[in-house]
């Protein structure tokens, strides 16, 4: 049973500035109308790429976007920064419309895109629970039905009738958290509400996410970027990429579909844009050599591996303060594997001669799969205005299963590492 | 909860509007919003301040006081029989509620972009929550009012109420649905061009001059020139403010013709501001 459809929605967007140029815009577009004519600004507006050069002043944040979602299911909506979730989400939410198409649905939406909106400083936690939840489109019976609940599941009940302006911010999301999870519409949106709050509440968060999409078979649109929640979650997934449906599927194809993506736009690294910091240095590429020296793809399980770095100088840096992180993440973007060299006791100071830096792994301890490399390079400290040059998925190391334990069987694939070690039954 | 492929779709978002689309069935969902909104501004604006609700009295108060002093004493604006004082109480209690009404919900869009852009419900909800509590703060206005206007009835100071008091409360809604409308339409012009901010500033300063506030119509006649006198005659907050006095003190002038004029402007108004802003709710985000 189809519960939500979603048909051609498109969003258009103006760059830059309100200013008396948007007035003569605005008035074309109202003398337009006014003769029953369309839109002159529509037809233009180029494809939503963050980082190429605009050649319209608007531009589509989405565009004709289709799906339908079942009642009951679970529904991942997965994509890179800017590529039109967040739009798709405020339109899903009414806090904007579309500006062509339409989304017809069978039940009522809520939408979790942010916790704790509305929260008044000078209320008390309580009244806070019951303004927050009317916000959120509950009656106040509804509330009054499950308050305790929501005290007891946020665990703030010491300070429930303490003004929210006295609270922590980490019990403010607890608070909030509690009152939306509450909620019970038909269709649930959440963005990436599970960032928040310490491990404890975070376990208790993706419980009751999972509580709703399979217990009690609500219907759930779920964005995010930790691709294990969303494979977890999720029956069915959408991959968008610059406004547009790139991929429909289940959850699992949805996900290696974005991850195998990522991996392709990695074939020129110095012509990436996407780089955080003041980029006074530069990755300009990243070579994998085996002990021979060769130029590889992957790495055997439990063999030696080179990493070769080299650096772009743009201007000058204090090499004596500066620090590399070379950091291996696995399919769901979880750390694996990290190198630093203020933990290794090394010093970049002779970088400013050089341009090649070479992390050198005897044993390359992890399991089979593949992983991607992020890079960061700061200056006195890892503080992120010091930034120099950060850069994600900078390159793609493939892991083959070896054999480890010279056991004649081939380790298994996953994640985590494989450390050496020994296995003995021992009498006593 | 059994959802068929056949039932009808519940509602769709689409960029179409309607000219009206003022959903009773929705808001009446929304009412503990409403009042939750309601109770909210009336605890919030005075916690921790020593003198709490206090300030709803004081203001009017002393503001009567320096009009009396400075239109009066100073200016020689003749009142009448009435006390001067008593007077510029009835013009500024009323004035002040559509004032508060006007600058309350001027700024909706403005003043709520965090929580609009996050969560939906009736927008309009904002603006009536404004309207209502603005409402509670005029009665307790209204009630020192009164407690002066007792304490000159019983001198004999020559105020008495006329038959006109029944009309009371549709000189009450009157002055609402004006700021509730007149606020709507400024709101919305301010999401994208913030001009009208800065006029509404030092506007409604001036509209209260241009309103017969601190002196009565008959004295704008007398000593204003003809233009500007008429004007203020054919300003539709002078025909409340007037008519408020009327009713009260038996001091001005009441024309069934000004009455009536009057509530058509204020309902107009009111259409005007809900069409206006109906417009501007749904995509006022991306441009504010």
């Amino acid at each position: 049973m189809v519960i939500l459809k979603a048909e051609n929605i498109s969003k258009q967007y103006r760059l830059g500035l309100v200013g008396t140029g948007t007035l003569s815009h605005d008035l074309n577009r109202w003398w337009h109308r006014v003769r029953g004519k369309e839109d002159p600004y529509l037809k233009v507006g180029s494809v939503n790429d963050r980082s190429a050069k605009a050649d319209s002043d608007y531009v589509w944040a989405l565009q004709d976007i289709n799906f339908e979602v079942q009642q009951g299911e679970v529904l991942g909506i997965i994509g890179k920064n800017g590529a039109g979730k967040s739009t798709l989400l405020k339109i899903l939410s009414r806090v904007t419309s579309p500006t062509t198409g339409e989304i017809k649905t069978r039940g009522r939406i809520a939408s979790l895109l942010e916790v704790g909106t509305g929260f008044h400083p000078e209320l008390t936690g309580r009244e806070n629970i019951y303004l927050n939840g009317a916000i959120l489109g509950m009656t106040k019976a509804e509330i009054q039905s499950k308050e305790a609940e929501i005290i007891d599941f946020s665990g703030c009940e010491r300070y429930v009738d303490t003004p929210v302006k006295r609270y922590s911010s980490g019990m403010r999301v607890r608070l909030a958290f509690a009152v939306a999870a509450f909620l019970e519409p038909d269709i649930l949106v959440v963005d990436e509400v599970l960032a928040v709050g310490d491990a404890e509440f975070q376990k208790k968060a993706i419980g009751k996410m999972q509580d709703i999409s399979r217990g009690e078979g609500r219907t759930v649109l779920f964005v995010s970027h930790n691709m294990a929640a969303v494979k977890s979650l999720c029956a069915k997934g959408i991959v968008l990429e610059h406004g547009k449906t790139a991929f429909e599927g289940t959850a699992d194809d949805a996900v290696d579909f974005y991850l195998k993506n990522e991996k392709e736009q990695n074939t020129a690294l110095i012509e990436r844009t996407d780089r955080i910091g003041n980029q006074k240095l530069q990755v300009k590429a990243i070579s994998f050599l085996n002990n021979k020296n060769d130029l590889v793809n992957d790495v055997i399980s439990g063999e030696y591996l080179k990493v070769r770095l080299e650096i772009h100088k743009n201007s000058t840096v204090n090499y004596d303060r500066l620090f590399l992180a070379v950091n291996f993440l696995d399919s769901n973007l979880n750390f694996a594997l990290s190198y630093t060299n203020d933990e290794m006791g090394y010093n970049l100071k002779e970088l400013e001669q050089n341009k090649f830096i070479e992390l050198e792994i005897p044993n390359f301890y992890l399991r089979a799969g593949s992983y991607n490399l992020r890079i960061l390079i700061t200056e006195n400290d890892t503080q992120a205005e010091n930034f120099v040059d950060l850069i994600e998925n900078a390159a793609t190391i493939n892991v083959l299963a070896g054999d480890l334990w010279k056991s004649g069987k081939l380790n298994r694939k996953g994640s985590t590492a494989v450390f050496p070690g020994k296995l003995k039954v021992v009498d006593d | 909860m059994a959802i068929s492929d056949r039932d009808p779709w519940l509602y769709t978002i689409s960029s179409k509007r309607k000219l009206i689309d003022f959903n009773f069935q929705e808001i009446w969902r929304y009412r503990d919003l409403l009042i939750l909104f309601v109770k909210r501004d009336i605890v919030t604006v005075y916690k921790q301040t020593i003198l709490g609700p206090l300030w709803y009295v004081i203001q009017p108060l002393f503001t009567s006081v320096i009009f009396t002093l400075i239109f009066n004493n100073l200016g020689s604006i003749s009142t009448g029989m009435v006390p001067n004082f008593l007077f510029n109480l009835a013009g500024i209690t009323a004035w002040n509620y559509f004032k508060e009404c006007l600058s309350g919900t001027s700024d909706t869009f403005n003043k709520n972009q965090n929580i609009f852009g996050k969560v939906y419900f009736p927008r309009v909800i904002m603006p009536m929550s404004v309207t209502i509590s603005n409402l509670l703060k005029f009665f307790i206005q209204l009630g020192i009012f009164f407690g002066f206007y007792m304490y000159y009835l019983s001198i004999g100071a020559g105020v008495q109420p006329n038959t006109s008091l029944l009309l009371f409360p549709v000189y009450i809604l009157m002055m609402a649905l004006m700021g509730l409308g007149l606020g709507m339409i400024l709101s919305s012009m301010t999401t994208k061009y913030r001009d009208m901010t800065v006029v509404i500033g030092f506007g409604v300063q001036l509209l209260m001059y241009m309103s017969a506030v601190p002196y009565p119509l008959s004295e704008a006649h007398k000593k204003f020139p003809g233009w500007v006198a008429t004007f203020v005659e054919y300003n539709p907050l002078t025909q409340i403010i007037e008519g408020f006095r009327y009713m009260l003190l038996d001091t001005g002038t009441f024309t069934w013709f000004g009455f009536s004029y009057t509530l058509v402007i204020s309902v107009l108004l009111f259409l005007v501001g809900i069409i206006i802003f109906n417009r501007t709710e749904k995509t006022f985000i991306d441009t504010v």
